[in-house]
C-alpha cells in the first residue's frame, strides 16, 4: 500500500512537471513551425533558437499587473482560467503514455490512473474544461468576451456529442472504456485507425472544433471579436487559457494516439517514444493546417456539426455495428 | 407584440480588422446585423483645409498621406490636375514613368489588400506570402524615390528623378517571378473550399445599387460593370496601353477578390508594356515659371537657381478657373477637385476618395449577415481610414 | 478498486494547486496601478453602449437543449458499445432502433429550423 502511494505520487508529480514542459514548448514549437510556414524564422532571440522564449514569456507574464475589470463578477472572473487550466491538466491522468517499466525489481505501469472508465472520464473532464471559457467570456462583462463565451459553450457543446460519438466504434471493437485495454487490444498493428478510419477522420475534425483551433477558432476569432472570451485577462490569468488550450491540445492528439494510432505500440524503439512520436505528428497537424485554412464562419461550423458530422457518426456506428454482426 | 431588443456592439476604432481607426456601431440581433451606423473622423488632419494655405507645389506632400497604401497613385491623381489647370503638356518619357511607378504602386497596394483581408478570414499565411512580395515592390520603388510609403515622387509637369540604372532590371526580374506568386496566392485561396463559403454570396452589391451608392474601382467592377477611369477617361498616356479590365458577375466578396486578383496581373502586363516602349527624351516639362531646374543647374548658374528659389518660396501663378481630374487608384476613382483664383495657392481643393464612396455602401452589404461577414465585407471593400478622413 | 481515483484525486490537487499558486504569485509580483479607465471593458477603445448582460437569444438555448438530448443518447451508447460483442444481433437492432428513434427527432429539429443560425 505504502509502495502504491509513493509510487502514485512520484509519478504523478514527474508526469505532471513533464506535461506542463511539453505545454510551454509547444507554444515555442508553433511559432516555430507557423513562422517556417510563412516564411520568417520565429522566435530566435532568447536563448539558442529561441529555445528560452517559453521560461521568458512565463516570466512575463507573472510579472505584469493583473487587470480585474471594475463591473466584472470578480469571483467568477479569477476562477474562470484556475477551472479552465487544472481541468485541462486533469485529463491527463487516464492517458496511458508507454507499457510498463521495471524499477527496483516493481512493475510500474506508465498511466496515472488505469481507470476502468477512462474515456468517460477524459469526456467528463474535457467539458469541464469548456466552463472555463463560458464562465471566463461571461464574467468579464465585455461584449466582444460575451459573444466568444457563447460561441465557445454552443460550438463545444455541439462537438462533444459528435467526437463521443466517432469514439464508439473504437469501443465497439475493444469492447473497453479503458485506455490501457483499447491499447493492448491493437497490439500487433491491429491499429484502430485501420478499421475505423472514417471515425479517424471525424475524430480530428471534432477535436479541432473542441480545442477551438484553425478552422474552427471561432471563440477567440482575433480578427472579429478582438480575442474573443479572453479579452480583459491579464499577466498569469491570461497565460493559464493558453496553458489550458495547449495541455488540451497534447491531450487530443494523445487520445488519438490511444484510440486510433495503437498507442505506445510500435517496433525497436522504447513504448513512451513510439507514443511521443504519435503524439507530435498529430500535434503538427494540427498546426500545419492553422498555417493553411481560413476561418470557418460561426454558422457553417454548427451547421457541420449538427447537420452533417453528427448524422455521420451515427452512421459509422450503424455500418460498424452491421459488420461486426455479418462477420460474427 | 414582443418586445425585441437588441445588443449594441462597437466595431473600432481600435480593433484589429478595421483597417485603421473605423468605428462600426452594429446592432446585433444574436450574431446577425440589424444595424450598422459607421462613425469616421478618427484621423481626420484637414488635408483638404491645408491645401488652401500651401503653394501648389507643397500638396504634393500631403496627397502622400491620403491613400497611405498608394502615395503614387495619388501623386498622379493631384499633379495631373494642376497640369489640367496649368494646360502643360508632360514629356512622353514622364507619363511612361508615371504609369509604371502607378502600376507598381498598384502592386503593392492590392498585395496589402490580399494581405490583411485574408488575414481576416484567418488565412494568416496569406499575409506573409504577399508582404514577401510586397516588399519587393516597394524595394523597386525605394530605388527611385528614396522612400518606402510616401513617396512624393511626382512633380507638376514630370517626375523628379529619372529611373535609377537597375531600375529596369529589378523590374524585369520582379515581373518574370511575380505571376507564379499570384498563382500560389490562388493556390491557397481560390479554390479553397473554407474560403469559397466565406465569400461566396456575401456582402453581395446588385449592379444598380453600386451606381446607386456611386462606387468605383474593384467594388464597382465586383458587381459587373466595366469602369475603369484609365480606360473612360484615359490620362498620362493609358490610352496606348493595352489591358482589359476584369469584372465581376453577382458582386460578392469572392467576385471583389477575383476582380482584384486579375487586375494585378493586368498590371503586370502595363509595367511590361511601359518599360518595353519607354521612350527616351525629358522626364519634366521645361517651363520656366513652372515646373524646378535641374538640380546641377542651381549650383553653377544664377537664374536656375534665381527660378528654383521662386519656385520654393511662392511657387507658381496658376490661371484662374476650377478643373476636376480624376485617376484610377488601387481603391476606385481618385478625384481631385481645384479652384484657382489666380493667386500661388488653391482657393479650394477638394479630394473625392474612392474609400470614402465605397464605404458608403456598407449597410448595404452587411445588414442580415452575421459579425464574422462585416470583417470579410470590409476587407473586400478595401478601405483606407486616411483618405475617408482625410 | 478505488486505486485509479487516487491518483486521479492528486493529480487533480496538483493541478489546482497549480493554478491558484501561479495566480496568487502573479497577483503579489505584478504592479497595481488601478485606474478608473484601465478597469472599464475594453471594447475597441470607446465606452460601451448599452447593457453588456443581456437577454441571451434563444438560439443558444437550443443548442444547450439539443446537447442534453443527444449527450443522454451518446452516454446510453457508450455501455451498449462495450458489451456489444456479446450483445449480437438483436443487441443491435434493439440499439438501431433507439438511434433511429433519435435520429427522426433530429430530422424533425432540422426541419423545424432549430438548427438554423442566419
Amino acid at each position: 500500500m505504502l509502495f502504491f502511494v509513493v509510487e502514485t505520487v512520484i509519478k504523478t508529480i514527474v508526469v505532471f512537471g513533464v506535461f506542463l514542459l511539453f505545454c510551454a514548448y509547444l507554444t515555442l514549437a508553433e511559432r516555430k513551425i507557423l513562422g517556417h510556414i510563412q516564411v520568417r524564422i520565429g522566435p530566435n532571440r532568447v536563448g539558442p533558437w529561441g529555445l528560452l522564449q517559453p521560461i521568458a514569456d512565463g516570466l512575463k507574464a507573472l510579472f505584469k499587473e493583473e487587470v480585474v475589470p471594475e463591473r466584472s463578477d470578480k469571483v467568477l472572473f479569477i476562477i474562470a482560467p484556475m477551472i479552465s487550466v487544472s481541468m485541462a491538466l486533469c485529463l491527463m491522468a487516464v492517458i496511458p503514455f508507454g507499457d510498463h517499466i521495471t524499477l527496483f525489481g516493481k512493475k510500474i505501469n506508465l498511466v496515472i490512473a488505469n481507470s476502468e472508465i477512462g474515456l468517460l472520464y477524459l469526456f467528463a473532464f474535457a467539458s469541464l474544461a469548456d466552463y472555463g471559457v463560458v464562465i471566463g467570456g461571461w464574467s468579464s462583462y465585455n461584449k466582444y468576451g460575451l459573444l466568444g463565451g457563447l460561441r465557445a459553450a454552443a460550438q463545444m457543446i455541439s462537438y462533444e456529442i459528435a467526437l463521443g460519438l466517432s469514439c464508439v466504434g473504437v469501443i465497439m471493437i475493444s469492447g473497453s472504456l479503458n485506455l490501457v485495454d483499447i491499447v493492448k487490444a491493437q497490439a500487433g498493428g491491429h491499429w484502430n485507425v485501420i478499421y475505423q478510419p472514417i471515425a479517424f477522420i471525424f475524430y480530428i475534425i471534432c477535436a479541432l472544433a473542441e480545442i477551438n483551433r484553425t478552422p474552427f477558432d471561432m471563440p477567440e476569432a482575433e480578427s472579429e471579436l478582438a480575442c474573443g472570451y479572453n479579452i480583459e485577462y491579464s499577466s498569469m490569468k491570461f497565460s493559464l487559457f493558453f496553458i489550458g488550450e495547449y495541455a488540451h491540445l497534447m491531450i487530443v492528439a494523445a487520445v488519438a494516439t490511444t484510440l486510433f494510432l495503437g498507442g505506445w505500440h510500435g517496433p525497436y524503439l522504447p513504448s513512451v517514444v513510439w507514443f511521443l512520436i504519435k503524439t507530435f505528428l498529430i500535434v503538427f497537424f494540427f498546426m500545419w493546417q492553422r498555417g493553411t485554412f481560413p476561418r470557418l464562419r460561426y454558422d457553417r461550423i454548427m451547421m457541420l456539426g449538427w447537420k452533417v458530422l453528427l448524422p455521420l457518426t451515427l452512421a459509422n456506428i450503424f455500418v460498424t455495428g452491421l459488420v461486426m454482426v455479418l462477420a460474427r | 407584440m414582443a418586445e425585441v431588443r437588441y445588443l449594441t456592439v462597437n466595431m473600432g476604432p481600435q480593433h484589429p480588422a478595421t483597417h485603421g481607426v473605423l468605428r462600426l456601431i452594429l446592432k446585433l440581433d444574436g450574431e446577425t446585423i440589424v444595424g450598422v451606423d459607421p462613425v469616421i473622423g478618427h484621423l481626420h488632419r484637414g488635408v483638404e483645409k491645408l491645401g488652401e494655405v500651401k503653394t501648389y507645389h507643397q500638396n504634393i506632400v500631403f496627397t502622400d498621406r491620403l491613400d497611405y497604401t498608394a502615395s503614387m497613385v495619388n501623386n498622379l491623381g493631384y499633379v495631373g490636375a494642376v497640369e489640367k489647370l496649368l494646360g502643360i503638356e508632360v514629356p512622353k518619357r514622364a507619363q511612361y514613368i508615371r504609369v509604371i511607378v502607378a502600376e507598381l504602386q498598384r502592386l503593392a497596394a492590392h498585395l496589402l489588400w490580399l494581405a490583411t483581408h485574408a488575414l481576416d478570414i484567418g488565412a494568416m499565411t496569406v499575409l506573409f506570402y504577399a508582404f514577401r512580395e510586397r516588399e519587393e515592390v516597394l524595394n523597386i520603388l525605394e530605388q527611385l524615390a528614396g522612400a518606402r510609403l510616401t513617396f512624393s515622387y511626382m512633380r507638376i509637369g514630370g517626375v523628379a528623378k529619372d529611373l535609377p540604372d537597375n531600375f529596369i532590371q529589378l523590374t524585369k526580374d520582379f515581373l518574370k517571378k511575380f505571376p507564379a506568386r499570384i498563382d500560389e496566392y490562388e493556390t491557397l485561396l481560390t479554390e479553397n473550399i473554407i474560403w469559397l463559403n466565406r465569400t461566396k454570396n456575401v456582402g453581395i452589391l446588385t449592379k444598380e445599387d453600386a451606381i446607386n451608392y456611386g462606387v468605383s474601382g474593384p467594388v464597382l467592377r465586383g458587381s459587373g460593370i466595366k469602369w475603369d477611369t484609365r480606360k473612360a477617361k484615359p490620362y498620362s498616356s493609358y490610352e496606348e496601353f493595352d489591358f482589359e479590365i476584369p469584372t465581376g458577375t453577382v458582386g460578392d466578396v469572392y467576385d471583389r477578390y477575383l476582380v482584384r486578383l486579375q487586375e494585378m496581373r493586368q498590371s503586370c502586363r502595363i509595367i511590361e508594356q511601359g518599360i518595353n516602349n519607354l521612350p527616351e527624351g525629358k522626364i519634366i516639362a521645361d517651363e520656366a515659371r513652372i515646373t524646378y531646374p535641374e538640380k546641377d543647374r542651381v549650383k553653377t548658374d544664377i537664374e536656375a537657381l534665381i527660378r528654383q528659389f521662386k519656385l520654393a518660396s511662392e511657387g507658381f501663378i496658376p490661371p484662374p478657373g476650377e478643373v476636376f481630374h480624376s485617376v484610377e487608384a488601387p481603391k476606385g476613382e481618385l478625384g481631385f477637385y481645384i479652384v484657382s483664383d489666380g493667386s500661388n495657392k488653391p482657393y479650394r481643393l477638394r479630394i473625392r476618395t474612392p474609400s470614402f464612396v465605397n464605404l458608403g455602401a456598407i449597410s448595404k452589404m452587411v445588414i442580415g449577415h452575421l459579425v464574422a461577414d462585416v470583417i470579410a465585407i470590409i476587407g473586400s471593400i478595401d478601405i483606407v481610414l486616411g483618405e475617408i478622413d482625410r | 478498486m478505488l486505486r485509479p481515483y487516487f491518483a486521479i484525486m492528486f493529480l487533480m490537487l496538483i493541478s489546482i494547486l497549480f493554478a491558484v499558486v501561479t495566480v496568487a504569485l502573479s497577483h503579489l509580483l505584478g504592479p497595481k496601478k488601478t485606474t478608473k479607465v484601465k478597469s472599464d471593458p475594453y471594447e475597441c477603445g470607446v465606452t460601451t453602449i448599452g447593457p453588456t448582460w443581456e437577454r441571451i437569444p434563444i438560439k443558444f438555448y437550443i443548442i444547450a437543449m439539443l446537447f442534453l438530448v443527444f449527450d443522454v443518447e451518446a452516454v446510453f451508447i457508450y455501455p451498449w458499445a462495450v458489451i456489444f460483442k456479446r450483445l449480437s444481433l438483436f443487441g443491435f437492432i434493439e440499439m438501431m432502433i433507439f438511434i433511429i428513434v433519435l435520429f427522426l427527432g433530429l430530422i424533425y429539429v432540422w426541419k423545424k429550423g432549430a438548427l438554423k443560425w442566419e
